[in-house]
């Protein structure tokens, strides 16, 4: 597991903002991360007044933003006035609608230029923003539009033609629909996004906002029951802002990367707010993936931090490391890694592609921001996800039968990783699902799920997952929800879904199913199956692989065995099969 | 093997991964990625099936090339030459 460590030697990076680690860890207060903020008068706190408005009245509103960058290489420029302008456009369409604080407002888009002031404005007028993957089929959006209980969604003509339309009469809050790339003769109960921003003034009041007020509502999986909407508040623009600083390093005249998806909670704290926080301008590409694209952009664009994940990586290095040697990358000064665990490879092949390693880092959407990371000024090891971040305990727990915990203090013992709550950009809560709240502590101690050993130094090792949810992609996929929609086949009696290891993915996923009387199991009726997840859970939650099963492993209560059927599928040990009282055939 | 052939061919193995997806509608130009929803392991998918169908191989710097239905076709008869 240990590749060789990668040392920083003092004095190399004099210029970071964590010069130095334990200095950094023993001096840092949230009080002082607090007040590299402004707030609003009387104790307010909003995260747009962070990202943007305080730049314009520091004079620095004619800084560059933004740069999008089109499928055809075309870009477009904001800068902070102008981002301000158009979240101002945005926050007053809200506004002039009746739209009001605490409501709750989705986007349903790609890498569009429309999300940033859609994000920045909602969060102005008081609203509550929650985005979705694009790449989600019309179940998951559903579901998770009925949980947040939308009563805006801003999504593209196209989207909510196929993702949308054939289901919205059924969520009775959603009242307002707004349409990027609308045909000129938007479908009934939709609003053209354009010419309603058009129709608005450039200037909008920030509605006050206390730092317990809710902002974000992002929405995650666990193993069984319905998704989870994590809630996070106003204050979490604290972690937002001080974790860019320390953890990836960004300062004001940086040109910034982040390659996640908007739909998902990087896109959005470490896509948006933690890099406008901090004064830097963005790198947005709508295009997909494209190996050489990417390296050109990071050459043209001086990308100085770029924050990426490891699905990219490993197809980047799959391309070979000749490539990226054709680019001048010297600007680059952070390369920075979140999703999943990097492996070691990958570590060292930024070495030797860019001359410096890739530094890892981990958190969840729980923790809002970055918990644990490799940081620029000290030695990496690779394959650790690094050291917590200054400001957060972390350790290394074991949970017992009666419900509490005991840390395990044994270097390089395993464990379930936690953290001691109390850090601003930690969630606020489960949206009505107290109860699935309130089982994520004990004994003082967030427990992630995630299991993890610590070394010696203080660096932590992540190990698996505590339970059964699948990580493709570096999205977190609830192996229930996959399996809900398989059972809605008439074909489909039970089934079972697994996160199968894969090189670039980290995980795909696969599931087993076992048929109703009447139905026998042949080719055709497995890419019916395929085709029917697809078409309800997208491209990014349905299986890519179905195996067919007379019947499946299940507990004396009917539940399924995820972990025996992974186990098979990996011939791995099967482990403890007392539960076991329906075996699989 | 002409252009018909293998125009056939890689939509049958797109068929295979997206078996939703209703290729006649399928504008040639379009990148299928977009147009057919598949996401970055569809398309690792696809290029691994395309290999084995029809022996050509398919380096990864060469992916954009084949983003679209008549960019594969192209790429494919060339290589197939």
């Amino acid at each position: 597991m240990h590749g060789r460590r990668i040392r920083k030697p003092p004095g190399e990076c004099q210029d970071a903002n964590l010069v130095d680690y334990e200095e950094g860890v023993h001096k840092f207060s949230w009080a002082e991360a607090h007040a590299l903020l402004d707030g609003l008068p009387g104790g307010g706190l909003n995260i747009t007044h962070e990202a943007i408005d305080r730049h314009i009245a520091g004079g620095r509103g004619e800084r560059r933003a933004l740069r999008w960058i089109g499928r055809d290489d075309q870009f477009r420029d904001w800068t902070y006035a102008a981002l301000g302008a158009a979240a101002n456009r945005f926050a007053y369409v809200l506004a002039s609608r009746g739209v009001s604080k605490g409501d709750h407002v989705f986007t349903l888009l790609g890498r569009a230029p429309e999300l940033y002031a859609v994000l920045l404005g909602t969060l102005k007028s008081g609203g509550v923003f929650s985005p979705l993957f694009s790449a989600f089929g019309p179940e998951p959006i559903k579901a998770r539009m009925t949980i947040g209980e939308a009563r805006v969604l801003v999504t593209s003509e196209a989207f909510y033609r196929r993702k949308v339309e054939p289901w919205r009469k059924e969520l009775a809050a959603l009242e307002h629909v707004f349409l990027t790339e609308c045909s000129g003769s938007p479908p009934e109960g939709t609003i053209d996004l354009a010419a309603a921003m058009e129709s608005s003034p450039a200037m909008f009041e920030t509605v006050w906002t206390a730092p317990e007020d809710i902002a974000l509502v992002h929405f995650t999986s666990g193993t069984t029951g319905r998704p989870k909407g994590a809630v996070h508040v106003h204050e979490a623009v604290v972690s937002h802002h001080v974790t860019g600083r320390l953890a990836l390093d960004l300062k004001p005249d940086d040109t910034f990367w982040c390659t996640a998806d908007p739909g998902w909670v990087t896109g959005v704290s470490y896509g948006v707010i933690s890099p406008l926080t901090n004064g830097c301008s963005l790198i947005v590409d709508q295009a997909e993936f494209d190996v050489e694209r990417w390296y050109r952009i990071l050459e043209r664009e001086r990308v100085t931090v770029w924050y990426t994940a490891p699905t990219a990586i490993r197809m980047l290095m799959k391309a070979g490391v000749e490539i990226a040697r054709r680019f001048d990358l010297s600007r680059l000064r952070l390369i920075a890694s979140v999703g999943e665990p990097l492996n070691p490879e990958a570590v060292a092949w930024g070495v030797e592609a860019f001359g410096k390693p890739i530094h890892d880092n981990w958190w969840q959407t729980e923790t809002g921001g970055i918990m644990i990371s490799n940081f620029r000024s000290m030695d990496v090891k690779p394959g650790s996800m690094g050291r917590p971040l200054p400001g957060v305990a972390a350790g290394i727990v074991e949970r017992h039968g009666d419900g509490s915990v005991r840390e395990i203090e044994t270097p390089m013992t395993k464990g379930e990783l936690a953290l001691r709550p109390g850090w601003p950009s930690m969630m606020r809560g489960y949206l009505h699902e107290e109860e699935r709240y309130r089982k994520c502590f004990a004994g003082g101690w967030y427990l992630t799920g995630d299991l993890a050993m610590r070394d010696d130094e203080g660096y932590y090792w992540f190990v698996g997952r505590a339970d059964d949810v699948i990580k493709s992609a570096g999205h977190l996929i609830g192996p229930f929800e996959v399996e809900s929609a398989l059972m809605e086949h008439p074909a489909v009696a039970e089934a079972g879904v697994i996160g199968v290891p894969e090189p670039t993915m980290g995980e795909v996923v696969k599931a087993f199913v076992a048929l109703r009387n009447g139905f026998e199991p042949s080719e055709a009726l497995r890419k019916e199956l395929l085709g029917h997840a697809r078409q309800r859970l997208g491209p990014a939650v349905a299986p890519k692989d179905i195996a067919f099963r007379q019947n499946l492993p299940k507990t004396r209560s009917g539940k399924i065995m995820r972990r025996l059927l992974k186990a098979r599928e990996l011939g791995l040990p099967e482990g403890d099969l007392s539960t076991l009282e329906s075996e699989e055939r | 093997m002409n252009d018909t052939e293998i125009r056939t061919i890689f939509l049958e193995e797109i068929g295979n991964i997206a078996p939703e997806s209703d290729s006649r509608k399928l504008d040639p130009a379009a990148d299928l990625r977009e147009a057919l929803d598949l996401d970055s392991m569809d398309f690792l998918n696809l290029m691994t099936a395309i290999h084995r169908r029809v022996g050509v191989n398919i380096p990864e710097l060469d992916y954009p090339e084949l983003f679209t239905l008549d960019g594969a076709i192209r790429y494919l008869a060339n290589q197939l030459k």
